[in-house]
């Protein structure tokens, strides 16, 4: 008979992945448990060991080692250990030392095993594990990237065209054409309307198409003034505009038809085409980009940029990864800069002078999100005379940031904005000033100025952003003194992990309760990757890219780069979907993230990304700071 | 005094056949290290503290060496005292009076409770309950009681704390810290059990030992040093 350890089964029902077991299997597991007590200092497990037991602290505190010696992690209370080793070769992987006095409960290989075959979630708590874990989550959202989860009335961009049955084919096709369409749903004004609103099919008798023109009208040598009854389709196969868009291809491709129409209860709000599905996947920012570059005035720019919400919610609930969303959202920012320069330019005339239009931060970055200022600034030709140029440049940048500021982009607290005339410099001003930046470096100095390291062109002479990307990138490679004072600063911000990873919450202010992901996660990342990246000489703005040339160039220990991007895309994601769901509940979208409303495996996950971006920190410290002189 | 002579005298001596077979067996070999002891941590709940008029109500033991303690060899019995159960008992122990009722007399399971004793060190916490108890409630049935030798982790804690005093402190008269278990637990980092279960007590008993033998107790000491 088993005796019931009430005490055990009591602890470990408060954590996963014994929180998941049945009732009986955790009494069992608590009556097979062994106990092991460690007076602080004292080593638990050695790396290449036979392991035999899954360790979990009761009490105390124990820090995990790599074979190099390195701390790996620390864990405490609730904390599992062992479980690596037990899934490879039953070796140890990571030498266990108690930090505090500590008290473990020790799970026998057996019955760990045999709760790994029998119990889906205790198995994958533990198969997916630590960064691996992580990197499984990242790639598992990017894999599920498709047309499997995305509605059908996602695609509906525009209200459906009606002609009525009695209307010539030449109407009809007028009517396409206006319309820029390329199908028509037909309607009888004699069909009577039924009562019951669920069964309105809106009178609807028949669809169509340019191909009904082509093959049944012009091929045929039909009279134009043939009515549209009579080339129409009739036996209409309808979605419903629950469908998910996959369903709605494998109907067209199986009824071989290019229009479907939509319809919503039995009414048809939309027809889609077979175009529309294929342009979908991949392109649906890109059509907002190309519906943005029609608009024809700020009002017109600030109206459609009220979109702009629904768009991001879309990609992320289509599931993008960070870097698509990062990138649309950043060609978005720049089409609008874009736009708004070719109005300025038609209402003050063309430049006096040359001159290129540069986003900074974020945006220059390919990583905006919905939250955002606008960060920018003007590069002037060198034949800039203040006197005769000043005033067009003036009303140039105003225009532009008084029109972003319409569209949703706030204006930079910092009053980084080329309507500032301290950032409306000549190309050689700014050589001069990002010399001095780099080579006077104080970390106050830099404090506000690091934006400036994440460039970009946008509009105009964008060759002379090239040139000062390139200038950086060699000066500030061979300026130790400057990487230092850049490290510094990307220290200032650290993860909020409290000790023994705990989450740290903002204590104050608004957002009590909560912690800013932004301020704690995304941007200390990108800060540290930006100084490895101009360590390294690296022209890339994004951090992602800026990875890769980190990588290349061999200068982070060995797996670190890997893990910092899985920490990235994480934290990354997180604070998107965050954001999209704000934005789904009618609030609006902000950066802090209260961790109650996280799963204990999003929290879990949060903590190792986080952990990544701690240890990294220690990294940069270590390799940029020690060899210089910081005052 | 010297336990196996003590046992050969008491082989002797008795009368009835399982507490005879229980001396027969005799004790741990007294000039053992403590590093390579079996150890076996007793608790017993009582319907009160007077071993006199009360009884016992439960029994706890947990086997265990000084890496280990083994949960699945751990058993625990319920047994009918002859004293009734009272209510502040009850409160104490959570012990109800239909879970007695239906529960065997300590003499049906006396020999399951020596089986698990057999060639282990007994350790208790506060060896008054354990030995008195025990020596009464069987001296009440069999007509004789029993000795036994344990250590106890109390007496550990005593010395220890003794001996972490300074002069000073015994000068100025500072109180002597608690020797509760729960108390005596917190001192080493242990976690709080809810105490007066037979089973968590044992087992608690069994990790506060674990941990006294890292900080006040030499892994190669006899077992004669600690037992009395």
């Amino acid at each position: 008979m088993e005796v019931e350890h009430q005490e055990i089964a009591n602890f470990l029902v408060a954590y996963p992945p014994f929180s998941d077991l049945p009732q009986e299997a955790l009494h069992k597991l608590a009556s097979q448990v062994e106990v092991g007590y460690y007076r602080a200092g004292s080593g638990i497990l050695e790396y290449g060991e036979q392991i035999t037991y899954l360790y979990v602290i009761r009490s105390g505190a124990v820090e995990l080692y790599r074979r190099s010696g390195e701390l790996y992690n620390r864990i405490s209370t609730g904390g599992i250990f062992g479980q690596r080793g037990l899934l490879m070769n039953r070796k140890v992987r990571f030498g266990a030392q108690s930090l505090e006095d500590t008290l473990v409960y020790c799970i026998p290989v057996g019955i760990f095993d045999e709760y790994c075959d029998v119990y889906e979630a205790f198995a994958d708590y533990f198969e997916a594990d630590d960064n691996a874990r992580l990197k499984i989550t990242v790639s598992e959202q990017a894999d599920s990237n498709d047309l499997t989860t995305a509605k059908v009335r996602k695609l509906l961009l525009r209200d459906v065209v009606y002609v009525e049955r009695n209307a010539t084919v030449q109407q009809a096709a007028k009517v396409m054409a206006k319309e820029h369409v390329s199908s028509l749903l037909i309607y009888d004004p004699e069909k009577p309307v039924v009562e019951d609103p669920d069964e309105d099919d809106g009178q609807v008798v028949g669809l169509i198409s340019d191909r009904d023109l082509r093959t049944k009208v012009v091929a045929e040598g039909l009279d134009y003034q043939t009515p549209v009854s009579e080339i129409m389709s009739t036996d209409l196969i309808i979605v419903d505009s629950n469908a998910y868009v996959f369903e709605a291809m494998m109907l067209m491709l199986r009824d071989n038809v290019h229009h479907l129409p939509v319809v919503h209860k039995r009414k048809p709000i939309g027809v889609v085409a077979l175009s529309d599905i294929l342009r979908y996947e991949s392109q649906s920012s890109l059509l907002f980009v190309r519906g943005l570059m029609d608009q024809q005035s700020v009002e017109d720019l600030s109206s459609y940029a009220k979109q702009l919400p629904a768009i991001f919610t879309r990609m992320v609930n289509e599931d993008a990864n960070s870097h698509m969303i990062g990138s649309a959202m950043s060609i978005i920012g720049k089409t609008f800069k874009h736009k708004l320069l070719e109005l300025a330019e038609a209402k003050l005339g063309p430049p006096p002078i040359p001159y290129c239009f540069i986003a900074l931060g974020s945006m220059a970055r390919d990583e905006q999100l919905i939250v955002t200022d606008q960060d920018n600034a003007l590069i002037l030709d060198d034949s800039y005379q203040p006197a005769e140029h000043g005033a067009y440049f003036e009303k140039l940048a105003k225009f532009v940031c008084d029109g972003l500021a319409n569209c949703g982009y706030k204006y930079c607290d910092g009053g980084i904005m080329a309507s500032n005339p301290a950032w409306r410099l000549t190309y050689s001003q700014w050589l001069a000033q990002f010399e001095d930046w780099i080579e006077n470096p104080s970390p106050e100095a830099l404090l506000n100025s690091s934006i400036f390291f994440d460039l970009e062109g946008v509009w105009g002479e964008t060759k002379w952003a090239e040139k000062l990307t390139a200038f950086i990138s060699k000066k500030a490679k061979n300026t130790p003194k400057f990487l230092a004072a850049m490290a510094h600063n990307a220290l200032r911000r650290t993860p909020p992990l409290g000790f023994f990873n705990g989450f740290v919450l903002e204590q104050d202010g608004e957002h009590r309760r909560s912690m800013n992901i932004k301020r704690r996660g995304t941007a200390p990342l990108s800060d540290l990757v930006r100084v490895h990246a101009l360590g390294v000489g690296s022209k890339k703005q994004n951090s992602f890219e800026r990875l890769e040339d980190i990588d290349e160039a061999n200068i982070l220990p060995k797996g670190k780069v890997l893990d910092l991007q899985a920490a990235l895309e994480y934290i990354a994601i997180m604070r998107i979907r965050h954001q999209a769901w704000q934005i789904e509940q009618g609030e609006k979208p902000d950066n802090s993230l209260p961790p109650e409303t996280l799963s204990d495996f999003e929290q879990r996950n949060l903590k190792e990304a986080f952990g990544v971006l701690d240890k990294a920190q220690s990294f940069l410290k270590f390799r940029y700071q020690n060899k210089s002189m910081m005052k | 005094m010297s336990w196996p002579n003590r046992f050969q005298h008491l082989v002797e001596t008795s009368k009835d056949p399982r507490i005879q077979a229980f001396y027969q067996q005799g004790v741990v070999d007294p000039y053992q290290q403590l590093s390579q002891c079996e150890f076996v941590a007793l608790d017993f709940e009582t319907t009160g503290l007077d071993p006199n008029t009360d009884d016992i109500v439960s029994v706890g033991v947990v086997p265990f060496d000084l890496r280990r303690i083994r949960l699945a060899q751990a058993k625990h019995w319920l047994v009918k005292p002859t004293s009734p159960l009272a209510e502040e008992s009850v409160v104490l122990h959570r012990i109800t009076h239909s879970q007695v009722e239906s529960a065997p007399d300590l003499q049906d399971i006396l020999e399951e409770v020596f089986a698990s004793l057999h060639g282990k060190v007994i350790v208790v916490h506060y060896q008054f309950v354990e030995k008195s108890f025990f020596n009464s409630a069987l001296k009440a049935r069999l007509g004789e009681g029993i000795e036994f030798p344990v250590i106890d982790t109390m007496e550990i804690e005593k010395s220890a704390i003794n001996n972490a005093r300074s002069w000073l402190d015994k000068l100025k008269r500072k109180p002597i810290p608690s020797v509760r278990l729960a108390d005596c637990r917190k001192r080493y980092g242990l976690p709080y059990y809810q105490p007066h279960h037979a089973l968590s007590d044992a087992l608690a008993t069994a990790e506060l030992f674990q941990a006294q033998a890292q900080y006040c107790l030499d892994p190669s000491d006899m077992v004669k040093r600690w037992w009395s």
